[in-house]
C-alpha cells in the first residue's frame, strides 16, 4: 500500500502532508521545482483539483508528475466539475501510474472561482464518491461492472470542524468513515476549541479507530492574508482577536514572525490532541517557513528521530 | 392518470418545499428540508463552505439547507425513526427519474433501485445478462451495458 497508509497504520510518528501549489505554465520543470522544495519535509502531498473553482493543470496530471519527481501524491477529486463516469475514470487512470491516495471532496462552488458562469455538476456528493472510490479498489465500478486486478487505493476525504452545523460535523465524519474514508484532512481553522470538540467527538464515536485525522494549518505572512481568508474563503472564519494580534505585532517583519508563531501554536495544539495522526500544511509564504515549522515541531521525514532511526526518511 | 400525478405532486410540493421533482424524495429523512434546494444538491450533509452565520456559501441570503435540516430532524412532530434515517447514506441520484412522480416511484419501489456496485455487488463484463441491473424494462431506449462492446 501507499507510504501514507503505511505510516498512518504504524502510528509511530505524526504524519506530515501538504498542499502542492497550483501549476499552470512552465512545463514539468515547474512541478519538479515545487517537488524539490517540499520533498525532504513531507510524507505525501495533495494534488489539488481546480482549487477554489479556478482551472489549473489537472489533479491527475499533477499527481502523476509528482510521482516522477519522487513525491507521494494524494490526488484530490472534487464533485463540482465532473460526473460519476469521469471521476471514476480519473481515479482508474491515475492508478495505472501508481497513484493510490485519493481524497474525495465536494469542492468549492463555481461562484468562488473566476468562471462563475460555468455549469456546476455535483453528480455525486463527496460521501457518495468515497463509497464509489472504495468500490473501485474492491473490484467494481458503481455500475457493478467487475474490474479485474483492481487498483490499490487508499481513500480519504476532508471535513470542516469549524463550520456550522458544528454538532453535526462529527456525525458527518463518521458517515464518511463508514463510507470508506481512511483519512480525513481537516479544513483550515483558527478556533482551537472547535477542533478539540471535533477530535474528541471523533474519538468517542469510533471514527479514529478506522480513520486518521489530519488538521490543517496554513503558513501566512501578513494580517491581510488572514483577513482575506476570513472574508473570502468559503468555510473559513478567523476570530477578530487573532487577526488583531498579528496586525498589531509591529513592522512588516514582526507581523511575519507573529504569523509564523500563530501557526506554530495552532500546530502544537492540534498535534497535542489524542486522536490526531499528523498535520496538513498549506504554505502561502514560500520563504522556507515550511522547513522551519516541521523543524520546530520535530516531525516529518527529515526531523523526526524515530523515523530517522527506522530508515523511513525521504531521499 | 400517470401523466397527471407528477403535475399534482409538483403543485403540492413546490410551494411547501420548493420541490425540484427529482423523483426520489427523501424529505422525511432530511428534516422535511429538500436537499435538492442546496445549490450543490448534496444529499448526505453540508459542505465545508457553510458561513459562520449558518448561511449558504453560494447564496449568502439563504440559510444552509443542511443547517435547517439538522435542526428540523430533531423536531418532536416527526416520527422518531425519521430522526435515525437522517444519518442514512443516501445513494447517488438517478437522473432518469427527474420530472417523474416520487409518489409513483415510492409505490413501485423504483426510487429504491441503485446500481449493483452501490450495494458492493459486481458482475462480469460479458455475463449471460449483461448489465442486468441497469436494464430498465420500462425504458426501451436504455441499452444494456456492454451493448456497444
Amino acid at each position: 500500500m501507499s507510504r501514507l497508509s503505511d505510516l498512518l497504520a504504524a502510528r509511530t510518528r505524526p504524519v506530515v502532508t501538504a498542499e502542492f501549489p497550483s501549476i499552470d505554465g512552465g512545463g514539468l520543470a515547474a512541478v519538479e521545482k515545487a517537488a524539490d522544495e517540499m520533498r525532504p519535509y513531507v510524507d505525501a502531498v495533495n494534488a489539488t483539483d481546480n482549487p477554489a473553482a479556478h482551472a489549473h493543470a489537472s489533479n491527475t496530471s499533477i499527481a502523476i508528475a509528482m510521482m516522477q519527481f519522487g513525491l507521494e501524491p494524494i490526488m484530490q477529486v472534487v464533485c463540482r466539475d465532473k460526473n460519476r463516469i469521469a471521476m471514476q475514470a480519473d481515479i482508474m487512470g491515475a492508478s495505472l501510474f501508481g497513484v493510490e491516495n485519493v481524497a474525495c471532496l465536494t469542492g468549492d462552488d463555481v461562484t468562488a472561482g473566476d468562471e462563475p458562469e460555468a455549469r456546476r455538476v455535483f453528480d455525486l456528493d463527496s460521501t457518495q464518491l468515497i463509497k464509489v472510490a472504495s468500490g473501485l479498489a474492491e473490484g467494481h465500478y458503481l455500475s457493478g461492472r467487475a474490474i479485474k486486478e483492481p487498483p490499490a487505493l487508499f481513500v480519504g476525504a476532508v471535513e470542516n470542524p469549524f463550520a456550522p452545523p458544528l454538532d453535526y460535523r462529527v456525525l458527518r465524519a463518521r458517515k464518511k468513515a463508514e463510507a470508506g474514508a481512511r483519512f480525513l484532512q481537516l479544513q483550515i481553522g483558527y478556533y482551537p476549541d472547535r477542533l478539540e470538540h471535533f477530535v474528541r467527538g471523533c474519538v468517542e464515536t469510533g471514527v479514529t479507530d478506522t480513520t486518521a485525522l489530519l488538521p490543517t494549518v496554513v503558513l501566512t505572512k501578513t494580517a491581510r492574508a488572514l483577513s482575506f481568508m476570513d472574508e473570502s474563503v468559503p468555510g473559513i472564519s478567523i476570530p477578530a482577536d487573532t487577526i488583531r494580534r498579528v496586525a498589531d505585532a509591529g513592522d512588516k517583519e514582526a507581523i511575519a514572525e507573529a504569523s509564523y508563531q500563530l501557526t506554530l501554536e495552532l500546530s502544537r495544539h492540534a498535534l497535542s490532541l489524542p486522536g490526531v495522526s499528523g498535520i496538513h500544511l498549506t504554505d502561502f509564504r514560500h520563504d522556507g517557513s515550511l522547513e522551519r515549522l516541521v523543524r520546530d515541531l520535530g516531525i516529518g521525514p527529515a526531523f523526526d528521530p524515530v523515523a530517522t532511526a527506522a530508515g523511513t526518511t525521504a531521499g | 392518470m400517470p401523466k397527471l400525478l407528477p403535475l399534482l405532486e409538483h403543485a403540492v410540493k413546490k410551494p411547501v418545499w420548493d420541490c425540484r421533482m427529482c423523483g426520489q424524495c427523501v424529505l422525511h429523512s432530511t428534516g422535511m428540508t429538500c436537499p435538492m434546494t442546496c445549490p450543490k444538491t448534496l444529499r448526505n450533509g453540508p459542505c465545508g463552505g457553510v458561513r459562520e452565520d449558518g448561511h449558504c456559501e453560494v447564496k449568502p441570503e439563504m440559510r444552509c439547507v443542511w443547517v435547517k435540516a439538522e435542526e428540523r430532524s430533531h423536531s418532536p412532530v416527526n416520527p422518531h425513526h425519521w430522526e435515525e434515517e437522517f444519518h442514512d447514506l443516501r445513494p447517488p441520484v438517478d437522473n432518469r427519474l427527474q420530472g417523474t412522480s416520487s409518489w409513483v416511484n415510492l409505490v413501485t419501489k423504483r426510487d429504491r433501485r441503485t446500481p449493483a456496485g452501490w450495494a458492493g455487488e459486481s458482475h462480469e463484463r460479458f455475463s449471460a445478462v449483461p448489465g442486468a441491473s441497469m436494464v430498465e424494462v420500462d425504458e426501451p431506449t436504455t441499452l444494456p451495458a456492454g451493448f456497444h462492446a
